[in-house]
């Protein structure tokens, strides 16, 4: 009878399971693996040639441009998810400790509102904001102080992307933070540990999961993106998703185009393994 | 990129869906898409005022997708079904790329506007094939240098190579698209575009670096049109008509030149694909295109401006329009331009690997 239920429990549990495993299969695997098969394949004068040779790899990591755009990709990607980390947490905190509770509901909603606007829109926004002609220079002329030159430059990457992904960090960090039991700090405060031993030992180990997880959002997000170094970087930065759109729009190389998508994706996993050996979920 | 149905703004959509719903249920699919006509253009065909007379006379639908950039459009057709698209725009340079790869059918010459066509618009070498007409060229203009002439004068772009030499450092954005601007160079360089080989290149890259130096930004035709309209930048190399034109209007300072060393000239071509399932109309669409009416529009479109294939339709044009477009200069402009490169594959993927190295200079 035990065995009859279990079996049925089992039964259930995959009939659960089953359409979140049909769309992973159909919609992530499926096309993972036509990607991996097509990044062995070849592009030539007629077309495609479908024999498996690792050329694509070859060519990728013996050019020096491709490694480039491959590193640059990785430093603005790191820096925008260290920034947004440094610049998330204290806002997470002022929302979560020191904004009275009635405006709390107002603060995160604010905090979201970036979210409610395309990547185009917003890119395109803070162009105009960092144009040399532009909102922040003509604010600076205003008061009397040198104006900025930093349209189309990295550091305009930089502050687009750390704009958008303060946000979101500041929303995984809040998470954790309003989860943590206030008795825990009173019980370290008996201990006779300071503001900044608490926060040290005990505050910033409970929350360090809502940082990886928006850490790692952030950085999935920030390296895969075209529009952003497009848009602002004004053609001065080659990054690897602007390096794969040349290989599609430019040279219809989709074997390359697969290529690249697959060290792009081992990228992101390396950091997803990163993280999860962190947070000790790792399997 | 993006799929642009008119129809949406004319008010017939509902009936038409519902027809082409009904049909499908009733099995006359075929006859529904046969009042669709699906092209493959650069961005000035996206234009309501070009699209919509075609689209009221036939009525039909006409579904546009653009794309910039032949590699863009090879990119596409590959990933498309046979019989998806009936209508080709694309570089006249790259015409016999395209007849080479089955892409174009032939056309009825005897039905096209030959007689009223710039004879250097005729371009028998890239639109004939074994005595077989493919595409003919619907609009042409140049790349060259646009300028800001509040900040600079014609005389200080008369030498081109002073664009490289660190002169207008921080002051010039270029057009982010290969061909013209590296055969702008070979121009620049004295180099012939039609006889450009891969020993050419490292002078050009050269230069190129040089430029990449002095440029502030590098972007496509709205980019580079919106760095030089506010200000952003006084020079935009690459540019020409098709970024000042449409601006003349409102930004009279913006003018254009061709150098002292000449500039490369763009010629785009219309034809029609060999797996339409709707030849005849598609070949409806590029009379359309080609007739006085319809290259008064295109060549005025929203999207850029530039001089007509066709010299008829300068009577349909304004004076403004002629005036803006210097439809008087042109034979002295055609005789000074060389036309875009036309690289083999070699030669292709090469200028690519040199421009990607730029890009990322």
């Amino acid at each position: 009878m035990s065995l009859r239920i279990e079996d049925r429990e089992r039964r259930r549990a995959w009939a659960l399971l089953a359409p979140a495993v049909l769309w992973t299969a159909v919609f992530f695997l499926l096309p993972f693996a036509i990607m991996a098969a097509m990044s062995l394949w070849q592009k030539t004068d007629d077309g495609i040639e479908r024999t498996w040779s690792l050329v694509n790899y070859m060519t990728l990591f013996g050019n020096p441009t491709y490694i480039e755009a491959l590193f640059n990709s990785l430093e603005i990607t790191l820096i925008v998810t260290l920034l947004s980390i440094l610049l998330a947490y204290p806002l997470a905190w002022i929302i979560a400790e020191e904004v009275p509770e009635r405006y709390r509901r107002l603060a995160l909603v604010l905090a979201v509102v970036p979210f409610w606007t395309s990547y185009i829109v917003r890119s395109y926004a803070w162009s105009l904001v960092l144009a040399k002609q532009g909102v922040l220079n003509t604010a600076l002329e205003g008061i009397g102080l040198p104006t900025l030159d930093i349209s189309n430059s990295r550091a305009a990457i930089v502050l687009g992307f750390t704009h958008f992904f303060t946000m979101l960090l500041t929303l995984t960090i809040y998470a954790s933070l309003t989860q943590l039991p206030p008795n825990l700090r009173r019980a370290a405060a008996d201990l006779g540990a300071g503001p900044w031993a608490t926060f040290r030992h005990v505050i910033l180990p409970l929350t360090a999961p809502g940082i990886a997880v928006g850490a790692f959002l952030s950085f999935a997000l920030c390296i895969g993106d075209y529009v952003t170094p497009q848009i602002l970087g004004g053609g001065n930065d080659l990054a690897l998703p602007q390096l794969i759109m040349l290989q599609l729009g430019r040279r219809a190389d989709l074997p390359m185009v697969a290529a690249l998508s697959i060290v792009l994706m081992a990228v992101v996993t390396l950091a997803y393994l990163v993280v999860a050996r962190f947070m000790k979920v790792a399997r | 990129m993006k799929q642009t149905r008119y129809s949406i703004t004319k008010g017939d959509l509902n009936l038409k869906n519902t027809t082409a719903a009904l049909a499908l249920l009733t099995g006359l699919s075929s006859q529904v898409q046969a009042q669709e006509l699906n092209a493959l253009v650069w961005c000035d065909h996206t234009d309501p005022a070009l699209i919509e007379p075609f689209e009221e006379q036939f009525g039909v639908t006409v579904n546009l997708k653009e794309y910039e950039g032949t590699g863009a459009g090879l990119s596409i057709i590959e990933q498309s079904q046979p019989g998806d698209w009936d209508v080709l725009v694309i570089d006249g340079i790259d015409v016999p790329r395209a007849v080479e790869a089955g892409i174009l059918a032939p056309l009825p010459k005897d039905q096209l506007p030959y007689d009223t066509l710039f004879p250097e618009l005729v371009m028998a070498d890239n639109h004939e094939i074994d005595g077989q007409v493919y595409a003919i060229s619907e609009k042409f203009g140049y790349n060259t240098v646009s300028f800001n002439s509040d900040n600079v004068s014609a005389a200080d772009m008369a030498d081109m190579t002073r664009l490289w030499s660190g002169d207008f450092a921080g002051r010039l954005a270029v057009y982010d698209y290969y061909l013209p601007v590296m055969g702008m160079i070979a121009v620049g360089l004295g180099l012939k575009t039609a006889d450009l080989k891969v020993e050419d290149l490292p002078a050009i890259e050269a230069a190129l670096i040089a430029l990449k130096d002095s440029a502030e930004s590098v972007g496509d035709i709205v980019s580079s049109q919106t760095a030089i309209a506010t200000g952003e930048v006084e020079i935009l190399v690459g540019g020409g008509e098709f970024v000042t034109a449409g601006l003349t209007g409102e930004m009279p300072q913006l003018d254009w030149v061709i150098p002292d060393q000449g500039a490369v000239r763009w010629s785009q071509s219309i034809g029609v694909f060999a797996d339409s399932k709707q030849p005849d109309l598609a070949l409806e669409f590029v009379k359309y295109i080609l007739s006085p009416e319809g290259q008064a529009r295109l060549a005025t479109s929203s999207c850029y401006w530039a001089m007509p294939a066709n010299s008829a339709a300068g009577t349909v044009l304004t004076d403004e329009q002629m005036r803006a477009l210097r439809w008087e200069d042109q034979a002295a402009y055609l005789a000074r331009a060389q036309l875009y490169p036309a690289p083999d594959a070699e030669l292709d993927a090469a200028m690519q690997d040199v421009w990607t190295r730029f890009l990322a200079h």
